[in-house]
């Protein structure tokens, strides 16, 4: 029996390097069935509820994609409104209600910390589809899978991180589970939106060298992955001041002409003028295909969490 | 005979070898306000042997529960807290930091489920003892004012 088998997915941080490996193995035996060549009927008769405390269309969907592929069904919500969570039920509660329909659990939900505190009700295993600005595990096996598919390998691999890296919560997963998988990180951002020192901390404890810089310039032409995050305008008290930093970090075509060949462009989307839409007709462009990988990485999740052994 | 600054008590608590300046926090939390129904004597900056300079507290007629013993534990992890009948020394409790602080901190980012109405006690892992860094266990957050926080 896998050692996935009933457990919760809460946070990048709760799976080992060999844990990581598992999931994007079964991940890539998955894709015939998540473009529809194959079909499976490895989760047929489970149910898998959808719980979801605010919106995000990508990421349910990508769920419940992936529990249809596997001949399983959902159940679930889409929003707080018109739900007992508005007559002011509990979230500890509501799992309780929802675990007695289901066989597993997947939670959004606004704070911080909810998922956790899911698990501690329920019996049953509870994925983490975000929690305010904490955890977005799946995400980051998302993205973990694009770049072990496109690149072969993690180590040794020159990552950029470009972007808002204080605030956004993708870019902290990411760089803290590419450290243990052995990659060389440079974060390229504005100086009021650097990489937190804990995460740099953590980077260096597992005896990685990493560059922080503020020009993209400098770093394209050694890069392998170059993964870019929105900087959102509320970040920044001048308008003025948001154009003027936004620009300078704006994928263009100019940008990449010293790059590697086998350089990779990925976005967690949806973007905005991150980067310019000339650049999705080249080789560099992955962010649609990474957006795709979501469905065959929450598969090989729910297979392994369920026992579907598809 | 030596002259006591601090008499002694008949019943109550004796907490000795508060690291100097911290008396007051250790009021704060045995909630010692407007509303006192017996005698609380303090000491500040005492002289001390082994720790140069101490404070004292002195409560009559109380014992410390459990949790408020684990409170002072992580503002003043060096006290010593006796338990005084009919003038002598009838118990002493050993201060030790867990590894975790349940119900006894607040989590300050208030985006935390902790914060929310939900039936849970809000909970801290110790990540290091010396200095203290407590972690909280639902948004991962790390403390920085911890004395600030305690409930």
């Amino acid at each position: 029996m896998s050692a996935f088998r009933g457990r919760d997915v809460l946070s990048i941080r709760d799976l080992s390097r060999a844990d990581i490996q598992l999931v994007l193995r079964a991940a890539r035996k998955m894709v015939p069935i998540a473009v529809g060549e194959k079909r499976s009927r490895a989760l047929e008769g489970k149910i898998l509820s959808t719980i979801f405390y605010e919106p995000s269309t990508r990421t349910r969907l990508s769920f419940e994609s992936a529990m249809a592929r596997l001949g399983g069904r959902v159940l679930g919500f889409s929003s707080a409104e018109g739900t007992s969570v508005q007559k002011g039920e509990t979230l500890a509660d509501t799992i309780r209600m929802v675990e007695a329909y289901s066989d597993a659990i997947v939670l959004r939900h606004p704070q911080e910390g909810a998922a956790r505190l899911a698990a501690d009700f329920t019996e049953k295993p509870v994925i983490n589809a975000g929690d305010g600005a904490g955890q977005h595990p799946t995400q980051t096996l998302q993205d973990l899978y694009t770049i072990w598919d496109e690149r072969g390998s993690f180590e040794g691999q020159n990552v950029v991180l470009v972007g808002d890296l204080k605030y956004g919560r993708t870019v902290h997963s990411l760089a803290y589970a590419l450290a243990e998988l052995g990659s060389h990180l440079t974060f390229v951002s504005p100086p009021t939106l650097e990489m937190p020192t804990e995460i740099l901390e953590h980077v260096k404890e597992r005896g990685l060298s990493f560059r922080v810089a503020h020009g993209l310039e400098e770093v394209v032409r050694d890069a392998d992955v170059l993964y870019v995050t929105r900087i959102q305008k509320e970040r920044f008290p001048d308008p003025q001041e948001y154009e003027k930093v936004a620009g300078s970090y704006r994928i263009e075509m100019d940008l990449l002409r010293d790059a590697k060949r086998g350089l990779i462009v990925m976005h967690p989307l949806p973007r905005v003028t991150e980067i310019a839409p000339d650049v999705d007709r080249t080789k560099h462009a992955v962010y649609f295909k990474q957006a795709f990988n979501g469905v065959p990485v929450r598969m090989a999740l729910l297979d392994l969490i369920l026992g579907g052994g598809a | 005979m030596r002259e006591l600054r601090v008499t002694p008590i008949k019943n109550g608590t004796v907490i000795d070898h508060i690291p100097a300046g911290l008396a007051l926090k250790v009021l704060k939390i045995l909630g010692i306000g407007d509303s006192v129904t017996s005698t609380v004597t303090v000491a500040m900056h005492v002289p001390s042997q082994a720790m140069g300079w101490k404070d004292i507290v002195k409560v009559e007629d109380r014992e410390l529960a459990a949790r408020e013993i684990d409170k002072i534990a992580l503002i003043a992890p060096s006290a010593t807290v006796n338990v005084i009948r009919n003038y002598n020394v009838a118990e002493k409790r050993r201060l030790t930091l867990p590894d975790r602080a349940i119900g006894i901190l607040r989590c300050a980012n208030p985006n935390c489920i902790s914060n929310v109405r939900e039936p849970i006690e809000s909970t801290f892992v110790v990540r290091s003892k010396n200095p203290l860094r407590v972690v909280c266990k639902y948004c991962d957050r790390e403390l920085e004012d911890i004395v600030a926080h305690i409930l």
